[in-house]
């Protein structure tokens, strides 16, 4: 009995002290949005500000306009997001009905998935360049939509796999053309599939950089390339970095946590299955 | 009667679902991108590569293999691809092992659960890009919390430039990469450990088995699979890093930690050797694509 109580409280013990080495550097930084400047390079270090300060906020909705890098992001996440998923669907549904392409097809889309942004991007960015489409939501959005489908492909391929095709026989009987089936049934049938599979790639375009910091450069500059604008040659500017991370983790924060219970087949790549 | 209604069902099922154009007008748009643009860069990389374009020169005549041969030979890119592997090899085990402890933590009951799991998730979840400012702001010299935490057991204060002192910027590159995917393996191993048979370990552990011996056993085997998807989805992640090295260090001191992707980066955009980039991209494309290939074969065929 004595021994069972030690293993809990260890148990427990461990698990507070992951909890607090995630939550500190996370409350820190943070922190530095609502901290005076004074405050923000203080030596010692202050833990808890004096005084709650939204002057950062405002700056960044103030002359600087920094804050519409955040809808920039929008923008691009949203539209990647719904593009990506209605090619994707449609692809995934004809590989899994059709067997299109079979193995080799599926390994092969998934391989481009594995290629790496920094290999990719500077090909790309002579070509636009060359087009001159740089810096524009149509040229970063495609690339976005292009990096995301194979992933789109492989999740969705394994809900639709789970659908039994009974289903779609009958409403093929009943009357309805092939669109109203993948509309009638198929949608309806894999909306969990749908649901993770948005939200992953919603939050892996949010959350891009590399892409981002070569193929924008002024008028459509996204918020992870913003933050790294704060880090002048001679300091950085934690308050607007502090600011900036608050309001570029809300969204993705607030989408995970909405959809939570569909997301664990998600981040394994299908590989558990609820 | 039943052979005719199966033959019934049998030409239903070819008419229902075996129309050539609609399963390619289905797949085309997809392709069509992906192709766009994942193969034109590829392409693109092998032409510039047996051409000599650099930012003196635009020659566009056939040059040989001369950029692969300087890229053999070129040991900035060898150490480059060292200190990739060196975070790789680092990073990794100590994600899975971190993950795997916490994940076994987790199992059974516990009160606060979820709201555990939801913090413990969230460095998964925020950009690279400010996990790395959040580390150098945690490593800051003068007004960093780690600095003044430290200095507070010893007698001396501490003056170490986290960031610039070859010693110490590896754990600091390495402790950020862990910080924010130990909990990305935890979550996945969490849901695989949650699915084993529980008979089973019962059994086990009343036929005498010990804690690890049943964990060794029966919860590693039936985890297997899964743990195999996420330590490739990790590993692929790791040996294209860029983003925190690009936040932490961009590379420093000198070339200290400058990885693959980031030394790409460099000859790219700082000093424009198109051909030499376009010889280093193809040839690291072609390195992964085998190693991708030949992992994900194996997830395919267990699928």
């Amino acid at each position: 009995m004595n021994r069972n109580v030690a293993i809990q409280a260890a148990r427990y013990l461990g698990v507070l002290l992951c909890v607090a080495i995630v939550a500190f550097p996370i409350y820190w930084l943070f922190l530095m949005a609502f901290k005076s400047a004074e405050e923000v390079y203080a030596v010692p270090p202050v833990y808890f500000p004096a005084e709650i300060q939204f002057g950062s906020f405002k700056a960044l909705f103030g002359a600087s306009e920094d804050a519409k890098t955040l809808a920039n992001s929008m923008i691009i996440a949203t539209f990647t997001t719904i593009i990506a998923m209605v090619l994707g669907t449609m692809c995934a549904y004809s590989m899994v009905r059709f067997k299109t392409g079979g193995n080799h097809f599926a390994i092969w889309i998934m391989s481009q998935r594995m290629l790496p942004p920094i290999a990719i991007v500077f090909p790309l960015f002579l070509a636009f360049a060359f087009m001159e489409i740089l810096d524009t939501f149509p040229s970063i959005i495609i690339v976005y939509v292009a990096f995301n489908l194979p992933f789109v492909i492989w999740m969705m391929r394994g809900y639709i796999e789970d659908i039994p095709i009974s289903l779609e026989e009958s409403a093929r009987i009943d009357g309805c053309n092939r669109w109203q089936v993948l509309h009638k049934v198929v949608l309806p049938m894999s909306r969990a599939g749908i649901f993770a599979t948005a939200v992953f790639t919603f939050v892996f375009t949010w959350n891009e950089f590399v892409f981002a910091l070569v193929l924008t450069n002024k008028d459509i500059v996204t918020y992870p390339v913003q933050v790294t604008g704060y880090f002048a040659a001679q300091q950085t500017y934690w308050n607007s970095v502090g600011a900036m991370s608050i309001l570029g983790t809300i969204p993705v924060f607030l989408a995970v946590v909405f959809f939570q219970r569909y997301l664990v087949r998600g981040i394994s790549m299908g590989a558990i299955k609820e | 009667m039943v052979s005719t209604s199966i033959a019934i069902n049998r030409t239903n099922r070819s008419l229902l679902f075996s129309d050539r154009s609609f399963r390619y007008w289905l797949i085309a748009p997809a392709v069509l991108i992906i192709l766009l643009v994942g193969l034109f860069p590829i392409i693109y990389s092998l032409v510039v590569s047996v051409q000599n374009i650099t930012m003196m020169d635009q020659d566009y005549s056939w040059y040989g293999f001369i950029w692969y041969e300087d890229l053999w030979i070129d040991e900035r890119f060898w150490e480059s691809l060292w200190h990739t592997g060196l975070i790789t090899i680092i990073a990794l085990p100590a994600e899975l092992i971190l993950g795997l402890l916490l994940a076994r933590m987790f199992l059974g009951e516990m009160k606060g659960k979820p709201i555990f799991i939801a913090i413990l998730v969230t460095p998964a979840v925020i950009c690279p890009v400010v996990v790395g400012a959040m580390w150098r702001l945690m490593f800051d010299t003068r007004y960093g919390p780690i600095t003044h935490i430290l200095s507070l057991f010893t007698d001396k204060p501490i003056e170490i430039t986290w960031v610039v002192d070859p010693s110490w910027v590896y754990p600091v590159i390495l402790i950020a990469e862990i910080w924010q995917w130990f909990p990305f393996m935890f979550l996945i191993l969490l849901a695989a450990l949650s699915n084993v048979n529980t008979d089973l370990t019962d059994a086990a552990a009343i036929d005498g088995a010990g804690f690890w011996a049943t964990f060794f056993r029966i919860s590693l085997p039936a985890i297997w699979p899964v743990m195999f998807i996420a330590i490739l989805i990790r590993a692929l992640d790791l040996v294209r890093i860029f983003d925190i090295v690009f936040v932490i260090t961009k590379g420093g001191p000198g070339t200290l930690t400058e990885t693959t992707p980031l030394y790409m980066y460099i000859t790219g955009f700082h000093q424009f050797e198109t051909s030499y980039t376009g010889a280093m991209v193809f040839s690291i494309i072609v390195l992964l694509s085998i190693i991708v290939v030949l992992a994900l074969q194996r997830v395919e065929i267990s699928r």
